[in-house]
């Protein structure tokens, strides 16, 4: 009996020691490591329609495809990022993927930004999503839609990410305004080639936001982006046996977007309920030569292009972890060129067909960390009209995610 | 050309001589920090709150109309312990604002200067959204709110050494007012020591342990997650057998859940202001305490 007296509180003591000692070795190491985030991304898709995937009017390139059937993995991603000092932030986004069969890791952004510049100036450096438009510097995992808009899938293969310099200016207004303007190497979709010694593309952005009230909030953007592209290289064509050819361009490319969100919460508390309304409209000149690599003879054609593009959708949030979405997307083209079989190889020609899509989508997201997503999507991307299904889980590891605009 | 160099000269006497108000932009996360700028701060700072009392403090957006004002702000006020760890580091990022980062005189954490409760000894989502750094919601006690107004002062002087006697003087005044207040709040609040309350959220963490009132349990199953049928019937069995005198929730949060918990069990349920603005009668921290009071005073009856 006597025994238990002396014990207990050594042992209290001791135990108190350890959680005192744990809390404080947790906080050190949490301050002092980089942030971690990994996601994952699993999906089940079924389509009504077996047929290889086209945009006609548009050269496929960079993730532009509809994505597995059947059980696949999506995005599945490794972020780490922090403070380096007093004067950058830096962060390293990889996205491990399997194609056929080999696992493959990409890098999907590697980038330091200033912190400490003032007056509202920023510098970043390295790979980073481009701010043009709305949706584009926003990872997969963050989209209200389990795949990209049309018009994201045929102008940029998904999204614009590139190597390069973005200087951007907080404008000191009462309403929202930056400016933002970036010169990157163009040696990825759809751009190409690294042209000009690696400083083939810039692009610039001016963004407006602001309140209405307590309980609306909006922003308004505009972008523009051109490049100086050799040979970019788009999705292979068989032709007869153990011919491929590959259809690529070299020209130039100029593009210019409009984007708006409006957002809604009663009372500004968007966890109850919440609505969102977002748009952007995109559209792209290009002049230069369509060749299509493998032929031969070479085969090729001048090339003189009108690609342009919408979507609206809007997300509503009826109850706590709920959302239900709808989204229509929209592409049209007028393509010229002075050999149009060389076009319709390449997949330029419209062959008068107006790509469109019309989604519905409804997601429970138990958590901030954990969401859960079914999609329906009547695609008539091309003239074979096709029905989508997705099952998808994004769920995240880790550091704290932003609640972004 | 004298007719020119007379009317800058004229300007120039009068950006010099006109009385500087408002010197000081502070950018507060939530209401309540605002308000106690405003009563440190008085004529020479100008303060803005990024959120209301009806917003969880928890799920803000990084919003553009936030980002523009951050840009011009001299001090950042917030409560910190990952409370806006959602938002606040993003408009930092995005705002290209020196003076405010972390680190730097511009930027203050109201729950670093005092003692946080519920640190967690395990980190683990699966507990719900949990905060490493302990309780956020510091506010909530009066003698925490006394601590922070004298780091807060000081911070004021740091950044506007012109204004250091009129902070220091202000800042004695409020802390008379405020230590009158607190006594005669201690007073009021007498009946409910040792009574048993069911929270939505644990907000009240930090004026439930200057009361000495007991958190009988929390609506959420776990922190940050929304009350579930199947764990509203367990706080039945729970609190019939040790019954609660009240549930409390904040403006923000949805009543739905405490009003049907309270049908069942026959316990009157309470909005508390949480916060200024949280109902018309709160103006200010003093009104703050006072209603609140007030409030669960006459919830006993």
């Amino acid at each position: 009996m006597k025994k238990n007296y002396i014990t207990l509180p050594v042992v209290i003591g001791g135990l108190s020691f350890a959680c005192f000692y744990a809390t404080a070795f947790a906080a050190t190491q949490a301050s002092f490591n980089p942030d971690i985030t990994l996601t994952l991304d699993g999906r089940y898709g079924s389509y009504s329609n077996d047929s290889d995937y086209e945009l006609p009017g548009f050269m496929l390139g960079g993730e532009a495809s509809r994505g597995g059937q059947g059980f696949n993995l999506g995005h599945n991603e490794l972020s780490f990022s922090s403070n380096i000092d007093d004067m950058f932030f830096g962060k390293l986004t990889t996205v491990v993927a399997e194609h056929e069969g080999e696992t493959e890791v990409e890098l999907e952004e590697a980038y330091i930004e200033t912190l400490s510049i003032g007056d509202g100036f920023t510098i970043k450096a390295g790979r980073f999503y481009s701010d043009i438009g709305y949706m584009n510097n926003q990872h997969p995992h963050a989209w209200d839609f389990t795949d990209a808009s049309l018009v994201y899938r045929g102008l940029f293969g998904g999204q614009l990410i590139d190597d390069g310099l973005q200087f951007s200016w907080l404008v000191p207004t009462q309403t929202y305004f930056k400016l933002g303007i970036e010169a990157t190497r163009g040696g990825r979709f759809p751009a190409g080639g690294a042209a000009n010694d690696g400083n083939g593309v810039y692009a610039m952005f001016a963004k407006f936001g602001g309140d209405v009230g307590v309980s609306h909030a909006w922003q308004l953007g505009f972008s523009h982006w051109r490049a100086d592209i050799e040979n970019r290289a788009s999705a292979t064509h068989e032709h007869g046996v153990g011919v491929i050819e590959v259809p690529t361009y070299s020209g130039e490319s100029s593009l210019n977007g409009i984007d708006f969100v409006w957002k809604w919460a009663p009372n500004g508390n968007s966890r109850e309920q919440n609505l969102k309304i977002q748009a952007e409209y995109f559209v792209r000149d290009e002049e230069g030569i369509v060749e299509l690599d493998g032929s031969s003879p070479l085969e090729s054609t001048t090339y003189l292009g009108e690609q342009s593009g919408w979507y609206l959708q809007s997300v509503y949030q009826f109850i706590p972890r709920w959302r239900i979405g709808y989204r229509y997307d929209r592409l049209d083209s007028d393509n010229q060129g002075s050999d149009s079989a060389v076009l319709l190889e390449a997949g330029l020609d419209n062959e008068g067909h107006t790509p469109q899509r019309s989604t519905l989508m409804l997601d429970y997201s138990h958590s901030e960390y954990s969401r859960i997503r079914l999609q329906v999507s009547k695609d008539d991307s091309y003239e074979d009209s096709d029905t989508l299904m997705f099952m998808q889980y994004i769920v995240t590891l880790g550091a704290h995610g932003a609640h972004r605009f | 050309m004298k007719n020119v160099i007379q009317l800058f000269s004229v300007l120039f006497f009068l950006l010099m001589t006109s009385p500087v108000l408002a010197s000081i932009y502070v950018f507060a996360c939530e209401p309540e920090w605002a308000s106690l700028v405003d009563e440190l701060g008085g004529e020479r700072v100008s303060s803005y709150a990024a959120t209301t009392a009806y917003q969880d403090p928890h799920h803000i957006e990084a919003r553009p109309s936030l980002i523009a004002k951050i840009r011009r702000a001299d001090l950042v006020v917030c409560s910190g312990a990952e409370l806006e760890s959602g938002w606040l580091p993003l408009l930092l990022r995005q705002a290209g604002n020196n003076k405010i980062k972390p680190g730097k005189s511009g930027y203050f954490e109201a729950a670093s200067v005092v003692e946080r409760l519920d640190i967690p000894v395990n980190l683990d989502r699966s507990s719900g959204d949990v905060h490493a750094s302990g309780n956020p919601h510091v506010h909530l006690d009066p003698r925490r709110i006394q601590i922070i107004a004298e780091f807060l002062f000081k911070r004021l002087s740091d950044i506007d050494p012109q204004g250091s006697a009129y902070y220091k003087q202000r800042f004695k005044n409020f802390s008379q007012r405020w230590q009158q207040a607190i006594k005669q709040w201690q007073l009021q609040a007498l009946p409910l020591k040792g009574q048993r309350i069911v929270v939505h959220h644990r907000d009240w963490v930090y004026l439930f342990d200057w009361l000495g009132i007991e958190i009988a349990a929390a609506l959420e199953p776990k922190p940050g997650l929304p009350a579930t049928p199947g764990h509203l019937s367990m706080l039945t069995k729970t609190l019939t057998t040790e019954p609660a005198k009240m549930i409390v929730y904040t403006p923000y949060q949805n009543p739905r859940a405490a009003k049907r918990l309270s049908q069942i069990i026959n316990t009157p349920v309470v909005e508390l202001p949480y916060t200024i603005g949280g109902t018309d009668q709160v103006n200010n921290l003093f009104d703050l305490f006072t209603v609140s009071i007030e409030k669960l005073n006459g919830a006993l009856k």
